[in-house]
């Protein structure tokens, strides 16, 4: 048996791997976003921006389909991409 | 100026919202690719430990009978507790693997603190349901974070401990002050708004 080609086999299934698992996390930060967009579009009174007079300062503030789309672009952009460099290191330094 | 109730469920919500998708990262991409920067180790029991630190002032200025503010005093005190075991667990304070006995104990004390504060039914008005629910959820998935301590590197229990807190996130959006539930409503929890 040729070790070289059980190598060649094991490389591309972690590469594989590894790639599922970095579009995985890419997608989480975006999915959040994109439930907290639907849920403004399907109840759009939720978010008393739209229509702000007379609103009092909790319900200004506290807004929870847009603090839906924060989370998840603080998520995206602050957590993300280190996670994925480190996910890609992890990954050359295994290999 | 203190805000309505519903507005304080909103805002544990999203805090939940932010854990759920470190756990879930921290379970697709391991634990050890998750701690290789020291910051992001410390992020999701840091949070938690937060959200138990914030359960104080809730359980200070939302305290309309004694079973409440017993209910959010223990909510505080596991939250706490839990995630100050793993804090201890992710600095190397803490050696045993015992410490994360913690967090399970914390999701069934929770649990049943949700299940025994809410007196009125299931279908008495939306938040009763949500308390029931968040209460069963709570004590159901306790299991996961249990099999963590047996096996710390199982998938299942770390997306299971992840996916419970986005369930907890969802239910506490969903929670209104007086709201209707699948259409009932009791005439004695008052007249329904938003």
């Amino acid at each position: 048996m040729n070790a070289e080609l059980v190598t060649e086999l094991e490389a591309p299934l972690q590469q594989t791997t590894t790639s599922t698992r970095a579009r995985i996390v890419s997608a989480l930060g975006p999915i959040a976003a994109l439930g907290g967009v639907i849920w403004a579009v399907v109840q759009p009174y939720r978010v008393t921006l739209l229509h702000p007079m007379g609103q009092g300062f909790w319900w200004l503030f506290v807004e929870p389909p847009l603090l839906v789309v924060a989370v998840g672009l603080f998520f995206y952009f602050v957590i993300t991409p280190g996670l994925l460099r480190d996910l890609a290191e992890d990954h050359a330094t295994a290999e | 100026m203190q805000p309505p109730s519903e507005h304080v469920h909103w805002l544990f919500a999203t805090g939940f919202l932010l854990l759920a998708l470190c756990l879930l990262a921290e379970a697709v991409v391991g634990t050890d690719v998750w701690r290789l920067r020291k910051w992001r180790a410390y992020l999701w029991p840091g949070l938690a430990f937060a959200l138990g630190v914030l359960m104080w002032p809730v359980m200070t200025f939302y305290t309309n009978s004694a079973i409440h503010m017993i209910a959010h005093g223990a909510w505080a005190q596991v939250l706490m507790g839990g995630s100050a075991m793993e804090l201890g667990l992710v600095s190397g304070k803490l050696r045993s693997g015992w410490w994360r006995l913690g967090m399970p104990a914390g999701f069934l004390v929770s649990g049943v603190a949700f299940l025994v504060h809410e007196q009125n039914a299931w279908l008495f008005q939306r938040s009763a349901f949500l308390h029931h629910l968040l209460g069963w959820t709570l004590v159901v998935a306790s299991i996961f974070p249990l099999v963590r301590v047996f096996r710390p590197r199982s998938q299942l229990a770390a997306t299971g401990f992840a996916l419970t807190f986005v369930v907890v996130a969802v239910t506490l959006y969903c929670d209104r002050d007086v709201a209707q539930i699948f259409g009932h409503i009791s005439p004695l929890a008052g007249a329904p708004h938003r």
